[in-house]
């Protein structure tokens, strides 16, 4: 390893722990720990509340059909696609538009990429939380047939890391157009997540969409992560789209997209990079 | 052996391109810089000094990194910054004034120390910078303070600090005085001038549109203006091309138009503008006796001389002498 080599990986591993030390900072510290805590209990609750009270209204109370686990667990993991992809691509917009310390920070020797991974830890660690609240308070009050302890570890585990790395890139690829797209961007991230809520099965079978929306939803990594996690906890597949596919191949198959969305990720970055300092938008405030 | 030079600019050039309004006519592009020579040697304080929409940020913005020129090369330190931009941000700094920014829900510390980490520094050093730079800019009692109770100024303050937490081998200053109270600039021109000269091989670029900062502070200044640049030498040298002339200043009761006096016989270069109820005419005059034609013509407006002096040659009056007009919208710092 060169010497150039080895600063670059100072740096890299700097950048990670500041950013996500900063992540936190701003995370944690706009209330006292109390209202913190109470916060972040409360709110995965009542986000899973509202999604059971509508499947019981039109289910008629049905707890033991086996699309209400699949339900119930897909929206639980969900969480995490608005902290992970949000929390990365919002860094840009917060540290451009309301903190004005973008050009700063780009000044300083930083490896950007690092840096904005460490801006999502934070928001991956209390989406951790509200995953976990939202999991337990299924087992407890209605009756999930997950147990934490006997599911399938050997699948869950690189599942669902590499779908939280997935989720990470995607949150590059979102930082990127937010360089570019200026005060437009606050949209910008929930329609993705709001799209992607819709096309990889978080809520529906694949199978309830129209054929187009199918495979869209079958390119999608995030598609195969939610499976993989749900077969981990479950046991079970209810997707007659996934079913046919064995726990190697869903591994494989999510390993791969994640690669592509990866390559496609960090390279549509630098492209954007290019761009807002062409255009000089890195330090443009556009929030009027 | 040639030492490398701090920066050099090579027919650098930058067009911003505007996006017109439905039914604008007109060019759609803005030149902001147009072939930019510069070499500043290692250990100056080198000043740019020119009006605002001059160019000058825009020139810090590219040798920082944060723009691209369309035309023409840069280098800090001997190196390519559009090439190799990780390289320069590892030897700069930069501070521009004006600007109230930090993470308000940290402290100012917090706030410091998160830079010191972004550079690599250990705990001891970034502690003792951080403590150092506090007491310069006279924070030290609101190290704990979070960033958004500061006032504007404060943030500025707590952003010139973060400038030179890192020692950087080339610190670039884009008006790092503006907005700030007479004392506090007086303090932080004086931390700088220290600065650099306590550490030899270390090179400021600042930015100024207040002529009595780049000439109190800078080894040499280069001119600019509409993205060009028109001289470049020491402050003295400078002010020496225009020994010899007769350089008036004048108040007079409020005048409502300024334009004749350009072509009043004798006058080499004419700039005034209005200020707290008088108006202030500077003039370069070919010789003496044309103030006489001056006067006669402030008479004939309607005007009253409130007071007349004869001085001596400042970087205002070379800007004046270079340009034709004045660096009309500056405030003196002093």
């Amino acid at each position: 390893m060169t010497v150039l080599q080895r600063e670059s990986w100072r740096e890299s591993l700097r950048s990670l722990k500041v950013a996500t030390w900063l992540g936190w900072q701003i995370e944690s510290n706009w209330t006292d720990p109390f209202l913190f805590a109470v916060y972040s209990l409360i709110k995965p609750i009542a986000g899973a509340m509202i999604l059971v009270v509508m499947y019981l209204v039109v289910s008629g109370g049905q707890t033991d059909n086996p699309i209400f686990p699949y339900i119930y667990l897909g929206n639980a993991f969900y969480i995490y696609v608005g902290s992970v992809l949000m929390g990365i691509s919002y860094a840009v917009i917060e540290d451009r538009e309301h903190y004005g310390v973008l050009k700063y920070i780009y000044v300083s020797p930083i490896q950007v990429y690092f840096y904005l991974l460490g801006r999502g830890v934070a928001r991956t660690l209390t989406g951790t939380i509200a995953v976990i609240i939202t999991l337990v308070f299924g087992v407890l009050v209605f009756k999930l047939p997950v147990n934490f302890l006997k599911m399938n570890h050997a699948l869950f585990w690189p599942v669902f890391l590499i779908g939280l790395a997935g989720l990470a890139l995607v949150g590059i690829l979102l930082a990127g157009l937010t360089l570019i797209t200026a005060r437009h961007n606050y949209f910008m991230g929930e329609a993705v997540a709001g799209a992607l809520y819709l096309l990889c099965g978080a809520v529906f079978p694949l199978d309830v969409l129209p054929k187009v929306l199918q495979y869209i939803g079958l390119g999608l990594p995030m598609t195969y992560w939610l499976e993989g996690v749900r077969r981990a906890m479950l046991g079970t597949s209810v997707s007659p789209v996934l079913a046919p596919f064995t726990h190697e191949t869903i591994l494989i198959i999510l390993f791969s997209s994640t690669l592509c969305v990866g390559a496609i990720s960090l390279g549509f970055y630098r492209w954007c990079e290019r761009r807002a300092k062409e255009k000089g938008l890195i330090d443009m405030q556009t929030m009027y | 052996m040639s030492q490398t030079l701090a920066i050099k600019t090579e027919h650098l050039g930058r067009i911003y391109q505007i996006k017109r309004k439905r039914g604008e006519s007109g060019p759609a592009t803005l030149v902001a810089l147009e072939d930019v020579n510069l070499e500043v040697r290692q250990g100056e304080l080198f000043g740019l000094l020119g009006p605002n929409g001059a160019g000058k940020t825009t020139l810090i913005k590219i040798l920082t990194t944060l723009l691209t020129p369309t035309s023409g090369r840069a280098f800090v330190d001997g190196i390519d910054v559009v090439e190799n931009p990780q390289e320069v941000r590892r030897r700069i700094n930069m501070v521009s004034g004006g600007e109230s920014c930090g993470y308000g829900l940290l402290t100012v510390e917090e706030n410091l120390w998160m830079f010191t980490q972004f550079y690599g520094l250990d705990f001891k050093t970034a502690r003792e910078r951080i403590q150092s730079m506090l007491e310069v800019v006279g924070l030290a009692d609101r190290a704990k303070t979070k960033a958004y109770h500061l006032s504007t100024g404060m943030k500025q303050k707590m952003n010139f600090a973060r400038g030179f937490l890192n020692d950087p081998q080339i610190l670039f200053l884009d008006e790092p005085t503006l907005g700030l109270d007479v004392q506090t600039s007086r303090i932080l021109r004086d931390f700088v001038k220290r600065w650099v000269r306590e550490r030899p091989g270390k090179t400021i670029l600042l930015t100024t549109h207040y002529m009595a900062e780049a000439d109190e502070l800078c080894d040499r200044v280069a001119i600019i203006d509409q993205g060009r640049i028109l001289a470049c030498d020491t402050p003295a040298n400078l002010k020496r091309r225009l020994q010899g002339a007769s350089i008036f200043k004048l108040q007079t009761t409020p005048l409502d138009t300024l334009e004749h006096f350009k072509q009043l016989p004798g006058v080499s270069q004419f700039a005034g503008h209005r200020r707290n109820g008088h108006t202030e005419l500077n003039f370069i005059l070919e010789d003496e006796n044309a103030l006489v034609k001056v006067l006669d013509a402030v008479q004939a407006k309607g005007g009253h001389l409130l007071s007349l002096e004869k001085r001596e040659p400042t970087l205002e009056d070379v800007f004046i002498h270079l340009v034709g007009r004045g660096l009309s919208d500056e405030e003196n710092p002093t």
